[in-house]
């Protein structure tokens, strides 16, 4: 490609594509191939999210049950067998909502109230594209990378992404043609758009403290040990920015005590009340999806990602000198199954928080986000920035 | 395989942006309006501007586009029982955009086309990334992006001052 | 992608500003002439952006991060200043608030 020289004129190389020289039937092969294995990637990803959903579902009921000292969601069994809820929450509940007649509003506008979901759900699973799952996966004289698109612009994708989540809640309260459902939903995108200045912020922080926007990077960074010893792990860089990006993803993602947007008490579902069966279901969907994507950006970010600590691409390397050679396929599969578990760990935190504290009022929403999130994020930056120069210079 | 993908969207694009002008419900023009810039941030993917395709959809898309359907909302903004009130305007409205748009492609096409490294040659390496655009920010344009954020500031106090129900 | 040439980027453009100029000068809603507006400074961003692919040069990726700080503080203060103007005139519609017409 280099040797073409600059005098051929764009319609000159519109012909040559379309007559396809070699080297173009090259590269032409090897995007296809690189599309297909971003595709092959993207599947099991898709599919553990939408599982680690379902299974957040029984979570919450079962947890919440365990919490409150009561017996929750025990009531539908399948010959008997009631799986301590699991029929319940990953058979029953789904059916239900499938088969519940779709019910939109007289003077609703039809195309929005059907677009609302979808629009809801869209960003949050992209943003999953972005989030490593694993270092490299070295098989048939090929080295894939462990992430669906190794973008060199992550996080602001990331925060692309959660800005486009806005639309669901927006469109949601609007096309509900519902003022109670308007009122949850200007709450909750004001409260969304508010709370992504500190979730910025605070990413900010890391950015500088790791020299890079990809998110592959950072975790490979994390996998230096500090004196020898300890796994250079982000929160021990940056745990205020930790506490601020945990309290702006909750807030992001409506949960309590952030819910006053879908505060079931006040609001009955908030701006979702009008939707019913499969709509109500991807609704639904959306949150659970959302604290699964605030899990996995906190383990990448600041807990390492999939790194477990001393496990390099050939092997264990113990600091004491001992050293564990495994084949690189063991190796991947340990990455990626300690990247699930401590995903999965932070999520059954996000529902610990949900059903131990109370709901915060709107204004005191308001007021920590703007006047509390945002200027400790900003004194955050700031001494971030000294210290990153103080070390360089 | 570029100019077809490259016809593809444009065509989407130009339906996008005539939906936007197009439509009786301001709700369903701002939501073209959103779709127009998300469609443009991957056109500007085709031209190596990886920040700025980021930027135009955390900036325009996720932000400004969220005001506009904020402000829609909390007017309350009813559809237009028609789009065009005075007789006669869809010919002279056919004539101006006619003649504005045979200018505008008169004199966009006078642009050197050969000039400079030209579309077919590689980049400079990292081209439109965020260390190259920093680079070039944050050295040469210093005074504007100084002189930008004080404009923000300016803004927003406009902003606020405005949109205040009353002063006292 | 760089088998586009740099023309077809500028009509293109040109389109899309002309789309925007029509939407400003027919239609009577202020927030659909608003957004109008928005059309034209994306336009020509599309502009600044593929003439940077073109001749190299990071600059007008710049000049577009700026276009779009300016047209953020636009649209902030634009639209603060149509929710004043709603509250006095309960009118969105550009014919009618001609009070300051001579």
């Amino acid at each position: 490609m280099q040797s073409r020289s600059e005098q051929h004129h764009g319609e000159r190389d519109t012909e040559q594509t379309l007559g396809a020289s070699p080297a173009v039937k090259r590269r032409v092969v090897r995007m296809w191939t690189e599309a297909g294995i971003a595709a092959i990637k993207a599947l099991p990803v898709i599919l553990m999210v939408f599982s680690l959903a379902g299974i957040l579902g029984w979570v919450e009921r079962k947890g919440s049950a365990l919490i409150q000292d009561r017996i929750g969601a025990n009531r539908a069994s399948i010959f008997g067998f009631a799986g301590a809820g699991l029929v319940n929450t990953l058979f029953a509940d789904p059916l239900k909502f499938l088969t519940k007649e779709d019910i939109i509003p007289l003077r609703a506008d039809r195309l929005l109230h059907t677009l609302a979901p979808c629009v809801s759900l869209f960003p949050v699973l992209v943003t999953f594209a972005v989030i490593p799952f694993g270092d490299v996966l070295q098989v048939g004289g090929r080295t894939i990378n462990l992430q669906v698109a190794p973008l060199g612009i992550g996080v602001l994708y990331v925060l692309a992404m959660a800005s486009l989540a806005v639309y669901g809640v927006v469109l949601g309260g609007w096309a509900s043609n519902d003022r109670f459902s308007l009122m949850g939903s200007i709450r909750g995108s004001a409260q969304m758009v508010s709370y992504e200045i500190g979730m910025g912020l605070s990413l900010v922080s890391m950015v500088m403290t790791y020299g890079s926007l990809d998110l592959q990077e950072m975790v490979r960074a994390q996998g230096a040990l500090i004196g020898g010893w300890i796994p250079a792990w982000g929160i021990l860089y940056q745990p205020v920015a930790f506490l601020l990006f945990l309290c702006a993803g909750i807030a992001e993602s409506k949960r309590v005590p952030f819910d006053l947007p879908e505060a079931e008490s006040e609001l009955v579902s908030g701006y979702f009340t009008e939707y019913s069966g499969i709509k109500h279901l991807m609704f639904f969907m959306t949150d659970f999806v959302e604290v699964t994507v605030v899990a996995a950006l906190v383990t990448t970010i600041f807990f390492g990602g999939w790194q477990l600590p001393y496990l390099g691409r050939d092997g264990f390397h113990f600091p004491w000198g001992a050293s564990l050679m495994l084949p690189q396929v063991i190796v991947a599969v340990l990455q990626v199954l300690t990247f699930m578990a401590k995903v999965f760990f932070f999520c059954c935190f996000q529902i610990l928080i949900r059903w131990s504290l109370p709901r915060f009022r709107y204004d005191q929403v308001m007021r920590l986000g703007w006047k509390g999130l945002l200027p400790i994020a900003l004194l955050n930056v700031l001494a971030t920035a000294v210290i990153v120069l103080a070390f360089q210079g | 395989m570029g100019p077809i993908l490259f016809c593809v969207f444009a065509v989407l694009l130009i339906s996008s942006a005539l939906g936007v002008i197009v439509n009786r419900s301001p709700v369903r023009s701002a939501l073209s309006l959103v779709v127009t810039l998300f469609l443009l941030a991957v056109i500007f993917l085709f031209l190596d501007a990886q920040l700025v395709a980021a930027l135009q959809v955390v900036v325009y898309a996720g932000a400004i586009m969220v005001l506009f359907l904020f402000v829609i909302m909390l007017l309350n903004v009813q559809e237009d029982r028609q789009i065009m009130t005075r007789l006669g305007m869809r010919a002279g409205a056919a004539i101006i955009g006619a003649l504005f748009l045979l200018g505008a492609i008169r004199l966009l096409i006078h642009a050197p086309s050969a000039a400079g490294g030209g579309m077919t040659g590689a980049t400079p390496a990292g081209f439109g990334s965020t260390e190259r655009l920093a680079e070039v920010l944050f050295t040469r344009y210093l005074l504007p992006f100084e002189v930008t954020s004080v404009l923000l500031l300016v803004a927003i106090i406009g902003a606020v001052v405005l949109a205040k129900r009353s002063l006292e | 992608m760089t088998t586009v040439p740099i023309d077809w980027y500028l009509i293109l453009g040109a389109v899309l500003f002309t789309i925007g100029v029509l939407g400003v000068l027919v239609r009577r809603n202020i927030i659909i002439i608003f957004m109008s507006i928005e059309i034209m400074l994306n336009a020509v961003n599309l502009v600044f952006v593929a003439l940077a692919r073109q001749l190299h040069s990071m600059d007008g990726q710049v000049v577009v991060f700026f276009v779009m700080t300016v047209a953020a503080a636009e649209a902030a203060v634009g639209l603060a200043i149509i929710i004043a103007a709603f509250r006095n005139r309960q009118t969105l519609n550009a014919d009618e608030l001609s009070l300051l017409r001579w």
